[in-house]
């Protein structure tokens, strides 16, 4: 906690110090919402620094928490509001191919997606709170959910039940007895 | 997602002066003054050795965090009573960054800065008579000849702007000199020129609030300040607590400051005028609103707008920082920051920042005053709805985007009922207007059941056509229709993967209805064939937007061959629309994509929003944002083909300053020439199919109006129909919202277009738009 009292007596090698901190004005007015999270893609061709860097100059957004239902022209029209989009990729499952819960949305300009991220994410798509976050670029292959079932990794071990992601977690729907295993 | 947090240390356990600052600038006002004086004492004793980064931090703070004026400028007013030289360095460096700023167009920082200045007189850091003195070179520039009137009009606003805080200060020094300061403006302002006025209002109707021009309002509330004999009690001034140290301090004075000189390519602000929408009958309970002409509703307005500026890319920051404005609980805070905020949502010719930012901001707001701020901003939507009738075009679409993307993060809740009287009127008015834009666009956000099940039943001539494509071909009923067997056989073969080449020789046996049998002219313009095709084409690709996209993509060649002339350009928009018209956001991306795809030109676009075909769909916001966008790639098209040719040129001149040291390279050069040649070529040609496309615009706009202005007065009909003010005001909307571009035409558009033989209804508007920048 910084008052006065410890302001009076910081030594003054520390002032110097932060001084030359402060030097970097920008400091003053930030803009945190364009920062880099701390996810790094896991299957990324190549090493932290290239991704990283990508990340820094990237057009492109990914974006999660999408109800299943959620469509390309509701993608569309969110974020058609901070830039003109050049393109969507809808995630889908891996094996029933069906919308599972996450996107792309590619921005012709830096400035369109930077702007998603400060007034687009965490705002609500389908009444849920979307989250957005920088993405390397897409690349073929990306566009499927990497969970075991097909879907999104996330999916496979959440205990909620959520009626817009395919109900129970994945693994919690092998526990449960679910309405067709019990008709005959 | 995780945000970097500021804490009160970085890494090495240093403070970290960033949040010091900011705990300096929310402390209450006692811990305020020994945080001050803490501050002031170990920047005083580093001076020594780091008197040049102290230096710039406190420039940079005044010209970035104008909200915390007097905070800062009493800081310097301490160090100044501390170390004379110092404060003498520290004006000589503002002096140094107002030139700095004049000379690279950046108007609104130069304004903080001189506010900056006026203070320092408060704190003792400037003689009052110097500061007198820099006010009277400013007013001097009103005496300039043949200079456009928003520069005399920024060096008027610079000097009034300031007196909230320094005007009782000068008055007490030098009140002569101050008298015959404000007559001077008085009258200045007199006898300027207010044609711009109109252009810019937000409401055309006086009342309840008038909607005046910036300088107009503030002189009033100067006037008012000055009848007060300055007395201002709202602006928080620290150095109030410290003037016993710093009235022994010694002043330094401002070295005489020549304005600089008007420049053609200077960019002065533009006129403004100032929004109100509340008084003080609008709180019900609490403290009561200043008045429109007191200096405490501007000081408020101009801090308000000062914080936003300051943060807007940080929303939850941004809303915090708003909610604490000090002097809070003295005035109405919610109100003020409602009408802030859409007083630059509705800002014309356009917002200060991104319109989203404001939605958001909004919400963010609603979040941290969940008791409160949802109150006050239902009550400003009610009575903006109520006060449609009047409101400008451009503002009402924004309304629009903000009510609909609001409500979506609010499950569309709304008291649909209180709005029950907009079904009783014609439903081209503007309230049933706005409320059915209103449901398109949350139709966007959500899906078709989902409006059915918010409004009520009564509600249900509002609520939009489900968006599902219509194809004509669609079964037996349609056997019956010329092209009906060939859409069989197109389609078919689009399904078995043909080839391009294959498509087009099936395509060349459908019969052309323009052509006569015996006819043998040959490739004549057959809209059949574009009507069976990409009808069949895009109701195969009708499941989403990227299925579509990919069809325009893989038929690319036949569509371009297809289109090759005009008027397949306008009958393949036609056909697009005839197919998706109950979903008007798939026309928009196809046409964006055709655009971008060189299917159509934007001129065959403009061409087709304007033809009679859409005529009735003409007051539809779907068909401007189109329009809007349209223009906006042309613009893009063009700056990047500039760019282009700036990146070749500089690139010629890096080889050439190369050439003095090797001789290798006169080939490159060679080629970089050839390459600069063709940029050259391609700026102009692009150039010239930006001019043509705004010309277009125009004209068919002035063919419109002046139809609808004969007609009426043939029949001597008032001309204010709805349809009359929309198109009207649709045509201010093109100038304002592409004003930087349309400026390089002017020459062009007077001499072709608006000329003194038009109407003076639409004359009118192209002299508002010039008396923008005059």
């Amino acid at each position: 906690m910084l008052d006065e009292h410890t302001v009076a007596n910081l030594p003054r090698t520390a002032i110097c110090r932060f001084f030359t901190m402060s030097a970097k004005l920008n400091a003053l007015v930030s803009d945190s919402y364009v920062d880099v999270s701390q996810y790094r893609d896991q299957h990324f061709k190549g090493n932290r620094y290239d991704q990283e860097k990508l990340l820094k100059q990237s057009h492109t957004l990914y974006v999660g928490n999408l109800s299943f239902y959620s469509t390309e022209d509701q993608v569309h029209d969110i974020f058609s509001k901070s830039g003109d989009v050049k393109r969507i990729v809808i995630g889908l499952d891996k094996v029933k191919k069906t919308a599972c819960g996450f996107c792309f949305v590619e921005y012709y300009t830096r400035t369109g997606a930077e702007n998603a991220m400060r007034f687009i994410n965490g705002t609500r798509l389908d009444d849920r709170i979307i989250r957005t976050d920088w993405d390397a670029g897409f690349k073929e292959g990306r566009q499927y959910g990497r969970g075991k079932s097909g879907g999104q990794v996330r999916d496979e071990y959440r205990q909620d039940y959520d009626p817009a992601r395919g109900g129970y977690g994945k693994l919690a729907q092998q526990h449960r007895p679910t309405e067709a295993n019990n008709s005959f | 997602m995780s945000r970097r947090r500021h804490s009160d240390s970085d890494n090495e356990g240093h403070p970290d002066k960033t949040n010091f600052k900011k705990k300096l600038s929310s402390q209450s006002t006692s811990s305020l003054e020994s945080n001050l004086e803490g501050l002031a004492g170990v920047l005083e004793a580093d001076l020594p050795n780091y008197k040049n980064k102290i230096l710039r931090i406190l420039c940079s703070v005044a010209r970035i965090l104008p909200e915390k004026l007097s905070v800062y400028t009493t800081l310097v007013g301490l160090l100044n009573a501390r170390n004379y030289n110092f404060g003498g360095e520290f004006v000589e460096a503002m002096i140094r960054q107002l030139k700095e700023t004049l000379k690279n167009n950046l108007y609104n920082e130069a304004v903080y800065l001189v506010r900056f200045l006026s203070d320092l007189v408060n704190c003792h850091v400037i003689a009052a008579p110097s500061m007198v003195a820099m006010f009277e070179n400013f007013v001097s520039v009103t005496q300039e000849e043949d200079v456009p009137q928003v520069r005399s009009d920024w060096f008027v606003y610079v000097v009034l702007s300031c007196l909230p805080w320094v005007g009782k200060e000068l008055y007490e020094k030098k009140d002569v000199e101050m008298d015959r300061l404000l007559s001077q403006i008085e009258g200045y302002l007199k006898g300027r020129a207010k044609t711009h006025v109109p252009m810019l209002q937000v409401w055309t109707a006086e009342k309840p609030h008038p909607q005046e021009e910036y300088l107009d309002c503030l002189w009033a509330q100067i006037q008012k300040l000055k009848k007060d004999r300055w007395q201002e009690r709202h602006i928080l001034r620290p150095y109030i607590a410290f003037d016993s140290v710093l009235c022994e301090a010694l002043q330094h004075n401002l070295p005489p400051f020549t304005p600089p000189g008007h420049m053609p390519d200077a960019q002065y602000p533009m006129p403004r005028v100032i929004f109100r929408m509340f008084d003080y009958t609008d709180a019900p309970e609490g403290p009561v609103m200043p008045g429109s002409h007191s200096v405490e509703r501007y000081v408020i307005e101009e801090n308000l707008h000062c914080i936003i500026h300051t943060h807007w890319k940080e929303r939850k920051t941004c809303a915090a920082q708003l909610l604490s404005y000090p002097g809070k609980n003295k005035i109405p805070l919610n109100y003020h920051i409602v009408e802030v905020i859409f007083g630059e949502l509705f800002q014309l010719p356009t917002p200060p920042h991104i319109d989203v930012m404001y939605t958001t901001l909004l919400i963010e707001l609603c979040k941290l005053q969940p008791g409160s701020l949802p109150q006050v901003l239902a009550q400003a939507t009610e009575m903006l709805y109520m006060r449609l009738e009047t409101m400008n075009t451009s503002c009402i679409d924004r309304l629009i985007n903000w009510f609909s993307h609001h409500l979506s993060n609010f499950q569309f809740r709304w008291s649909w009922d209180d709005w029950s009287d907009c079904l009783t009127v014609d439903l081209e008015k503007p309230k049933p207007k706005f409320v059915k834009e209103v449901l398109e666009k949350s139709m966007r956000l959500s899906y078709h059941q989902r409006m059915v099940d918010i409004v009520p039943a009564t509600f249900a001539a509002l609520i939009p056509a489900e968006p599902l494509f219509k194809y004509k071909y669609e079964d037996e009923s349609a056997s019956s229709l010329p092209g009906y067997q060939a859409s069989i056989i197109v389609g078919n073969a689009i399904k078995n993967r043909a080839s391009n080449e294959e498509i087009l020789t099936l395509l060349k046996d459908v019969p052309n209805p323009n052509q006569e049998d015996d006819d043998d002219e040959g490739e004549s313009f057959n809209p059949l064939k574009i009507d069976v095709f990409l009808q069949t084409l895009l109701h195969l690709a009708a499941k989403s937007f990227s299925h579509s996209f990919s069809a325009l993509g893989k038929f690319h060649e036949i569509l371009k061959a297809l289109t090759e002339r005009d008027e397949g350009k306008l009958h393949i928009l036609k056909v697009v629309y005839e197919a998706w018209k109950n979903h008007p956001q798939m026309i928009a991306v196809l046409v964006d994509k055709m655009i971008r795809t060189q299917i159509v030109d934007c001129a065959a676009v403009a061409n087709w929003l304007f033809s009679q075909d859409m005529a009735h769909e003409f007051t539809r916001l779907f068909v401007w944002e189109i329009l809007h966008s349209t223009i906006r790639k042309m613009n893009k098209h063009v700056q990047k083909i500039q760019q282009e040719l700036e990146e070749a040129k500089d690139k010629l001149e890096k080889q050439q300053h190369k050439r003095v040291t090797s001789s290798n390279s006169e080939d490159e050069e060679g080629q970089l020439e050839e390459q600069i040649d063709r940029l050259q070529e391609k700026v102009e040609s692009a150039q010239s199919e930006q001019k043509n496309l705004f010309l277009v615009i125009f004209q068919r706009f002035i063919m419109l109006l002046t139809e609808h202005l004969v007609r009426c007065e043939t029949g001597s009909v008032d001309i204010s129909t709805p349809w009359y003010k929309n198109c009207i005001e649709r045509l201010q909307q093109v100038f304002l919202m592409h004003h930087v571009t349309i400026q390089q035409y002017m020459g062009t558009l007077e001499n072709l277009l608006f000329t003194a033989e038009l109407d003076h209804h639409i004359l009118a508007v192209y002299q508002q738009f010039c008396a923008l920048q005059l």
